[in-house]
């Protein structure tokens, strides 16, 4: 293929997944998080979290565990008590036991890492994400999800949420194919450990955690944007009578 | 007593510049371009971009340099670094989100220094050099920003790399080899990578510091121009200096750094508050790394290449080559070097020409932006038509410039400088 | 002409913009300067590291790294232990007075516990290995006469330090053999980076 054929067909790639991803992102509504990532209390339940469901097979390899002490006001203790595996050091990074190539094996896509996923995907899609998933025989791991159709990953909350059933509607197309769209999710028969609230109440404090850890110097950086901007408010202040004062001497 | 003691630490810092002046032009030079560089004493806000500029230049070096101490110029720990330098290195973050924000406030601040450009005619004799080597610089600095983004290595990074660089294989014969040429690889890779880097970190801001200094000499050389696009040389004193002048120390240095003040709260609100303003100057799909197999759901360049990327995308293809839009993206950027010679008007300012160039600048400025927007929304209705109508307009507006300049009604220039 | 002047006002102003615009500078130099300090991640890979001690022999000695520098952890026996004491007339500074180790490890042994030896192995020369020679007596090949009492050879100029790292008169090595911080987490290991008595 020329390269001028391949520019062509990479301009055509861009413009139909442009279309696709409109009409998926169509497809179903992202719930807002209304994750609060300055409430230490929810980062920590988050923390808690994360570890217990989502780091044995999802590294966040660019977080410290030191630094995840730092921020969340954690002692060293506390921290090995709840958070950390034996074995793993305060400085070490949260990596998962799950290697990329056991990942791509057992699952066919290897789990990606979690570090900046809040950044790239947003705390919305997250929250949406862990909440719809659905029961669906045809996928090996017997889960679907509405938000990423076809996910690898398996229902890992269940046990709290239950499983939920989906609701189809038929639809035909002007071609006269018929379609099936999901419109709704609703609960399954055996309820999860979480009524709908509580589990919502989970999902949100590790959404905020995920933020957290996609930027954890952002409470700093904003604390400290205040006090920038007054001294730069003076120094102006100053500047500005300067220049009007040397200015007196033009015309 | 006192009128012995007070001189002497004085005296001997003269004494030093004296040494020093006696071997290099120190004095000749702080008097030639700023303490006896006359400038039109009515600077007004359009004014303060040319000095920000310089500002963010030395900013962009400034942190570019402290970043190139931590990030890693390869595929397998580009994007890695740059997470180490947002979480390990101390203050890391600090260092780059502001160049990140400057590398946009340096567009933004470009955009308007050139728009007082075409507002008050300071691209016409006898600056039309200095005009030039303007439009040089905004090459030189789009060049800069292209190979600057690849470095995160994210999947927008990436992509977008592959799309711009693809283009120069829609040229017939020499496009497929200049494609590998310019890639030095047969897909983007960690040679291309390493590549972008040594341009972005050495030889450009080595061209962009010799092309902003012959900006300044030939600034120099002939004078500023001012919002009433006269010559203030036209019409000097007894002293030898224009009436209509000011020494540009110390009333355009105190004044600039008032414009930087403000400047800077503007600045600070973004980098402290803001950094990704909603995924314009950082881009959510960068978050991920690079993934060949795996192209974001809209591709699209950083906003200040969003006009021209919208041209692109306008012109359809004809004969089976996509060419002609890059042809025209290139000649929408080309077509600026000329506008000296396009621009036939008798007067030079706004303030003085008819009612077309008013008009037609103002739907410049906005069909320039709406392009921009175009740019970034998906290649769907309207934008695809919009596009179409934008770029047509842009090329209208130079190609009849020397038509529409020479017959319009202008009004009579002062001799002396107004507010 | 412009009316007067008034000289202290605009003194006064420019003193003010320009202290305050200093004090920008200095705080904008902050984070720059502070870019330099150790990063998290050299302080992780820079961080204590425990060693398993309790498989050395003894008369044995383990080299492991820590900060990029060889660590040699000798299980000194009371034989060798005794050798020690007896030839401080031939050292340059017995009572390690000059050479860098920590308050714990001012003693004749230069140790928390007699037993073990905690050496940076780096010659204070000019930073070769040093070599260990801990049998006493001769060794031609490497010109040791037969009052050697045991202890650390450096190959590259000839240093030579005895069983605690204590550097010997007239060699090219200026002090005693650096002692690291270290700590007993148990007695079968031992924490190097860590001081004894603090935690980390």
């Amino acid at each position: 293929m020329s390269v001028g054929s391949r520019f062509a067909a990479v301009l055509a790639l861009s413009l139909s997944f442009a279309a696709a991803a409109n009409a998926a992102t169509a497809g179903w509504p992202l719930q807002q998080a209304g994750t609060d990532v300055s409430n230490l209390a929810s980062l920590q339940r988050g923390a808690r979290n994360f570890v217990n469901y989502c780091l044995g097979c999802h590294s966040a390899k660019y977080m410290r565990y030191s630094q995840l002490a730092e921020d969340l006001a954690l002692t060293e203790d506390e921290l090995r008590a709840s958070l950390m595996f034996t074995g793993t050091r305060v400085y070490d990074t949260m990596d998962s036991a799950m290697s990329a190539e056991q990942g791509r094996l057992w699952f066919g896509n290897a789990p990606p890492d979690l570090s900046l996923i809040a950044r790239s995907r947003g705390p919305d899609y997250l929250y949406t994400f862990l909440r719809t998933f659905y029961e669906d025989p045809s996928r090996p791991t017997g889960v679907n999800n509405a938000v990423l159709p076809g996910t690898a990953m398996p229902h890992v909350l269940a046990p709290l949420q239950g499983l939920q059933q989906p609701r189809f509607e038929t639809t035909r197309g002007s071609d006269g194919k018929e379609t099936q769209h999901l419109v709704g999710l609703e609960p399954g028969s055996a309820p999860g450990d979480l009524p709908a609230a509580a589990f919502d109440s989970f999902v949100r404090d590790t959404v905020a955690f995920l933020e957290y850890v996609s930027e954890p110097s952002k409470a700093r950086r904003q604390a400290l944007g205040v006090w920038v901007i007054l001294f730069l408010l003076m120094f102006t202040t100053f500047a500005w009578f300067l220049y009007k004062e040397y200015w007196k001497d033009v015309k | 007593m006192a009128a012995q003691e007070a001189p002497a630490g004085t005296g001997r810092l003269a004494a030093l510049g004296a040494w020093i002046d006696a071997r290099f032009p120190m004095t000749k030079m702080w008097n030639e371009h700023a303490a006896q560089y006359y400038a039109p004493k009515n600077f007004n806000f359009w004014y303060f971009f040319g000095f920000l500029a310089l500002f963010v230049l030395a900013l962009q070096i400034v942190t570019g340099i402290f970043l190139t101490m931590s990030y890693k110029p390869s595929a397998t720990e580009a994007f890695g670094s740059v997470e180490y330098i947002m979480r390990d290195v101390e203050w890391g973050w600090l260092l780059r989100y502001l160049h990140s924000t400057g590398a946009s406030a340096f567009f933004v601040v470009v955009y308007l220094h050139m728009f007082r450009a075409l507002l008050y005619g300071s691209h016409r004799k006898p600056r039309e050099l200095l005009w030039i080597f303007g439009v040089l610089i905004y090459l030189a600095l789009m060049a800069e920003a292209f190979f600057g983004y690849l470095l995160p290595w994210g999947n927008m990074s990436y992509w977008g790399a592959q799309v711009i660089v693809s283009l120069f294989g829609s040229f017939p014969v020499i496009g497929e080899g200049l494609v590998e040429w310019i890639r030095g690889d047969y897909f983007i890779s960690d040679i291309t990578l390493n590549r972008f880097f040594a341009l972005h970190v050495v030889a450009l801001p080595l061209v962009l510091i010799f092309l902003v200094v012959a900006h300044l000499l030939a600034l120099h050389e002939v004078g500023s121009n001012n919002p009433d696009g006269i010559e203030i040389k036209k019409t000097k004193g007894a002293d030898g200096h224009p009436v209509d002048g000011i020494p540009f120390h110390p009333y355009y240095t105190v004044k600039d750094l008032f414009g930087l003040g403000v400047f800077l709260v503007l600045f600070a609100a973004v980098v402290f508050f803001a950094p990704e303003m909603g995924g314009l100057f950082l881009e959510a799909p960068n978050f991920e790394p690079a993934n060949p197999l795996l192209t974001p759901a809209h591709i699209a360049p950083v906003w200040y290449f969003t006009p021209f990327y919208a041209m692109l995308r306008a012109v359809p293809a004809f004969a089976g080559t996509q060419v002609w839009g890059v042809l025209v993206m290139f000649a929408a950027i080309l077509v600026l070097f000329f506008v000296p010679w396009l621009d036939r008007s008798p007067v030079r300012s706004i303030r003085y020409r008819g009612p077309i160039y008013k008009v037609t600048l103002m739907v410049f400025a906005a069909n320039f932006i709406m392009l921009g927007y175009c740019g970034l929304m998906p290649p769907a209705e309207p934008y695809k038509t919009l596009s179409v109508i934008g770029t047509i307009y842009y090329f209208i507006f130079f190609l009849a410039m020397p038509w529409f300049t020479r017959i319009e009604k202008t009004r009579p220039e002062p001799v002396r400088v107004t507010k | 002409m412009s009316e007067t002047i008034d000289k202290g006002r605009r003194q006064l102003l420019t003193a003010a913009t320009a202290l305050t615009g200093a004090v920008g500078v200095a705080f904008a130099a902050v984070p720059f300067l502070s870019s330099w300090k150790p990063s998290a991640r050299a302080k992780a890979l820079g961080a204590p590291v425990e060693i398993d001690i309790s498989k050395l022999e003894p008369g044995a000695m383990l080299k492991i790294e820590w900060r990029g520098k060889p660590v040699l952890i000798v299980r000194r026996t009371p034989e060798m232990l005794e050798r020690i004491g007896n030839h401080d007339d031939r050292l340059a500074d017995p009572d390690s007075e000059s050479s860098k180790q920590p308050d714990y490890a001012r003693n004749p042994a230069r140790a928390v516990k007699p037993e073990f030896l905690v050496l940076l192995g780096v010659c204070t020369h000019l930073g070769c290995l040093p070599q260990n020679f801990f049998a006493p007596g001769a060794a031609p090949t490497v010109g040791l006469d037969a009052d050697w009492p045991g202890g650390f050879f450096c190959a590259c100029h000839g240093s030579k330090f005895d069983l605690s790292g204590r550097v010997f008169r007239g060699v090219p090595a200026p002090t005693n053999l650096e002692v690291p911080p270290y700590t007993f987490a148990d007695s079968g290991h031992i924490v190097i980076g860590q001081d004894q008595g603090s935690v980390a």
